[in-house]
């Protein structure tokens, strides 16, 4: 087989012996004594540049990546929305940027504030009597809440709690959340109407159940009908109600998941309040628990240690909950990256605009299936919430999803996410989010309804797509068999020189 | 403010196209009882409004870069970061790109992700490298998760040196708290004298795991090799929490042989910010890969014959393999990784080791001045990095607070965490830290010794 063509070198392949990027001021103290030889490495093989090569690459490497800042990201159960540039600003102040985990409380009390603030409008926002900062990511803030669910069926001399139910709609997370505390997963379907099966519900509700694992709305973008009756089911057996926050954009000043008596529930701030998804990460997973989990949220939580008055400001520090999980993480949380992003984010909206937030993110979904509707197969067809899924295949074609998706970045669209639910053939999950405009719906609606002209006239472009981005289609089996996980310098390196 | 851009006419439009009268129809699955709560919420600023704010409540706290100056460390350090970095890391093309499952309008994101892999694994002396998991302290607990499955829940002991970073060990607790391991070692009572041979004698056949820290919490260098050595002929793996300044110097925990290196990555070019989000570095050996979680971006080629990157071995996760999955990790610090790597290549060879060096230089300059004072003296002599373990002889919460009258924040009081050290602070230095600061300090504990 052919060298492949190189698009863009590594930073390995770039490098030259010699060249230096930024050096640092000569030492300013008498030199110490060495480390014995046996305690020091031979080689650091790192490659050498100037900064301006470091730069040049990673302006090449950003121009091949498709981003919410470009275009239209309709990833369904993602919520791709728009990222505000302010955000970027605050999250940079050099009193936060340059503020050390293990500072005295006494040095830190703008940190802390802002960290108890946002506890205090998280709690108000879902309904819950108490909440962590502390969880990394939403899947991080999932086993929290599995060990909290644990923690408090363990504390009550429960033992026989060892299922774990899960609607098949359900992110993968979900399951693996619950197969790391080593409880078995009871899987129950949707009815046709894309609610969890009650009777099957009932069926597997006993006493050995820890609780139900649901996300509502749920992955088909459908708010289940029977909400309450669930709860009340799970909660009859002794069960607790776990609630995936992944899609709490639909629920902002909708409905708060406390007050239909969910006891736990993780938040994505990296979705729902808008701190950027970075590539994949870092993102921000805080869980918000009922009264009578919340001895058993992580430590530490930010707390009041002395009341303020007119005069002095509250002491924020930190306070453990009596029968508290332990530790999530090192330190606080995503605080800089995450927290004060969002702070920010739900300052600027208030009640009414984190509402209008919800309203218009339902608005531009339905308004997107009612585009589509006719052109595609919805199978789950009624209101929905932020996000709905339609079928990416075509009676008497071969054409399938994957090539609805790599055709749509034809058109310069993110594909939405196929594949998922897995209920739903050939699925293409749309989640259009709020901070898109008409036009943009409108171009989006009229791409796909093209594409299923095309799926008929001309399959082949399909199967080929994408033909206009700067790379094709991967072998992902190469990928898998080679394993190449990475690159050094040249074997020639020092000879380069 | 808002970021809608719907105006109420194409609002009513789309209303029209759906069929419904008003947004508030949009929502009658909702229980009618519990639908549209008013939020207690303040209300919204503009983006004016929200700047100041933020920037009083920024400006309430004290930094370590206008108003203290920092000998604080303990598992985050003051580093000099490079604009380079962050002007790099705000590029929208970067920042708001979601995980690229669509790798051919992803190639930025894949490629940047392979070479953070490359640099790491070069930086470990290791085989390969995974994306990254949250930090270092997560990044162990995952060491501990891969030693569970590739023993299939059969080893059920882990030893863990009571000289790793008690925050790691306290999140490995929490992590295994449905594997009913025994946690050997993990005791702040132990006798921190002891070196890492004497942790061998815990090892036995029902050992998954042996986790160690280099430099370790004290700052001190030992060389693993002897007590890997034993782990392997028992049969368990070893995972070295490595700080990755350190490893621009110090002999590889690969070439030591260990089986996992993870840590914490912020040293390498990224901010303290209050403790997070930073980054938790994988590295571990082939043989290994299939139990591993967390992302992965091996090399392909495109149908046009260009090379290229996806994700890869995505069935060892949660996705597909759900409750059987090792971990149920669905992200990485991928924007942090990304300024990781560019630390590693705007700096390179020549930047990093300097960086080593000049932290070394200047903490065995400090710990020369720190332990002539009356009444203080190093508590180990053995070799270390930029960290030492002080005896103070009095309250460190009493120091520290001396100092900070001073604008000085001092070490970290280890007398929480291991009673034997009671009066003992860490103290760290970097290369931040001028001899003139340096100096100060040991003025000023000179005055909190005499008076």
């Amino acid at each position: 087989m052919a060298n492949p063509t190189i698009v863009e070198p590594t930073i390995f392949e770039l490098a030259s012996p010699g060249r230096t990027g930024v050096t640092f001021p000569a030492s300013d103290v008498p030199a110490a004594d060495s480390l014995p030889k046996n305690l020091l490495r031979s080689d650091l093989p790192l490659p050498e540049l100037a900064e301006v090569d470091v730069v040049r690459h990673y302006m090449h490497l950003s121009k091949f990546n498709y981003s919410v800042d470009s275009g239209f990201y309709p990833l369904g159960s993602c919520t791709m929305k728009y990222n505000p540039k302010i955000d970027e600003d605050t999250c940079r102040l050099p009193g936060f940027v340059h503020t050390h985990p293990l500072q005295p409380i006494e040095t830190v009390q703008g940190n802390l504030a802002l960290m108890y603030t946002l506890q205090e409008w998280l709690k108000e926002i879902s309904g819950f009597a108490a909440v962590t900062l502390q969880p990394a990511a939403g899947a991080h803030g999932e086993f929290t809440g599995v060990l909290i669910m644990r923690a408090y069926h363990k504390s009550r001399g429960d033992h026989k709690r060892t299922k774990m139910i899960v609607p098949d709609s359900a992110h993968g997370t979900n399951p693996a959340s619950a197969g790391m505390l080593g409880m078995s997963v009871v899987v129950i379907p949707s009815d046709e109407r894309g609610n969890v099966d009650l009777e099957k519900l009932k069926a597997a509700c006993d006493d050995t159940v820890v609780g139900m694992m649901l996300t509502n709305p749920n992955t088909l973008g459908m708010f289940d009908e029977h909400v309450e009756e669930i709860v009340k089911i799970v909660h009859d057996c002794g069960g607790l109600m776990y609630g995936d926050g992944a899609n709490l954009n639909a629920l902002l000043g909708i409905v708060r998941p406390g007050d239909l008596g969910f006891d736990v529930m993780h938040f994505n701030l990296h979705k729902t309040f808008a701190v950027p998804h970075g590539g994949g990460g870092p993102g921000s997973g805080p869980v918000g628990v009922a009264e009578r989990l919340a001895d058993f949220l992580p430590e530490p939580l930010v707390g009041i240690l002395e009341e303020g008055d007119d005069e002095q400001p509250p002491l924020f520090g930190f306070v453990k909950p009596e029968k508290s999980i332990g530790r999530m993480k090192a330190f606080h949380g995503h605080f800089g990256g995450g927290l004060v992003r969002s702070f920010t984010y739900i300052a600027m909206h208030g009640p009414d605009g984190l509402k209008d937030v919800s309203q218009y993110a339902v608005l531009n979904a339905n308004y997107l299936q009612a585009r589509l509707r006719g052109t595609y197969t919805i199978p789950y067809d009624r209101i929905c919430m932020h996000e709905f899924v339609a079928e990416g295949r075509f009676e008497g074609s071969d054409v399938r999803a994957l090539d609805i998706a790599k055709r749509l970045m034809d058109y310069n669209f993110h594909p939405p996410t196929n594949y998922f639910p897995l209920i739903v053939h050939e699925a293409l999950m749309i989640e259009p989010t709020e901070t898109e405009n008409k036009d943009t719906l409108d171009a989006f609606a009229d791409a796909l309804i093209k594409i299923a002209d095309e799926a008929k006239s001309s399959p082949d472009l399909l199967h080929n797509a994408p033909a206009n981005t700067p790379f094709g289609r991967m072998d992902e089996v190469k990928a898998a068999r080679e394993l190449v996980l990475c690159c050094w310098l040249p074997e020639n390196y020092e000879q380069l020189a | 403010m808002t970021y809608i851009p719907i105006s109420p006419k194409e609002r009513d439009a789309m209303l029209k196209t759906i069929g419904v009268k008003s947004l508030d129809d949009l929502f009658e699955a909702i229980p009618a009882k519990h639908r549209f709560p008013q939020l207690d919420l303040p209300p919204a600023l503009t983006e004016m409004e929200a700047a100041a704010e933020l920037a009083d409540i920024a400006n309430s706290n004290e930094n370590i870069r206008g108003d203290l100056v920092s000998f604080l460390g303990a598992g985050m350090y003051n580093h000099y970061i490079p604009s380079v970095i962050d002007h790099m890391l705000r590029r929208g093309e970067f920042y708001t790109a979601y995980t690229p499952y669509q790798p051919e309008i992803s190639q930025g994101t894949l490629q940047a992700i392979f070479e953070y892999q490359s640099l790491m694994t070069a930086l470990t002396g290791m085989e390969l490298s995974n994306a990254s998991h949250y930090d270092g302290a997560t990044a162990a607990a995952e060491a501990v998760n891969l030693a569970y499955a590739q023993f299939r829940g059969k080893r059920k002991k882990v030893v863990i040196s009571p000289t790793v970073h008690p925050q790691y060990r306290a999140v490995i607790r929490t992590y295994t708290q449905g594997m009913e391991l025994e946690l050997s070692g993990d005791d702040g009572n132990a006798d921190l004298d002891t070196k890492p041979e004497e942790l061998a004698g815990m090892i036995d056949d029902n050992t998954s795991l042996v986790i160690v820290q280099y430099p370790d919490f004290f700052g001190r260098i030992f060389d693993y090799t002897k007590l890997i050595e034993t782990a392997h002929s028992k049969g368990a793996l070893v995972c070295v929490v490595a700080n990755p300044t350190a490893l621009a110097l110090l002999k590889t925990p690969g070439e030591m042989g260990a089986d996992v290196v993870v840590g914490e990555g912020q040293p390498l070019g990224l901010p303290l910010w209050y403790g997070g989000p930073s980054l938790g570095f994988f590295t571990t050996r082939k043989q290994f890969v299939h139990k591993m979680a967390g992302r992965l971006v091996g090399e392909t080629m495109d149908s046009r014959g260009q090379r290229s990157y996806v994700l890869t071995l995505t069935a060892r996760e949660q996705h597909i393999k759900r409750e059987r999955a090792t971990s149920n990790i669905c992200s990485n610090q991928g924007l942090l990784a990304l300024g990781s790597a560019i630390y590693m290549s705007v700096l390179g060879k020549t930047g990093m080791r300097q960086v080593a060096e000049l932290c070394y230089q200047k903490a065995h300059y400090a710990a020369d001045q720190l332990s002539q004072i009356d009444g203080m003296g190093l508590c180990f002599s053995d070799p270390f990095f930029h960290e030492f373990a002080l005896c103070v002889n009095r309250p460190v919460e009493e120091v520290n607070a001396h100092l900070l009258e001073h604008g000085i924040l001092g070490g970290y009081d280890l007398g929480q965490d291991y009673p034997a050290l009671k009066d003992h602070m860490l103290i760290a230095v970097t290369e931040m830290n001028s001899k003139e600061e340096i100096d100060q300090l040991a003025e000023v504990l000179a005055e909190v010794s005499h008076g």
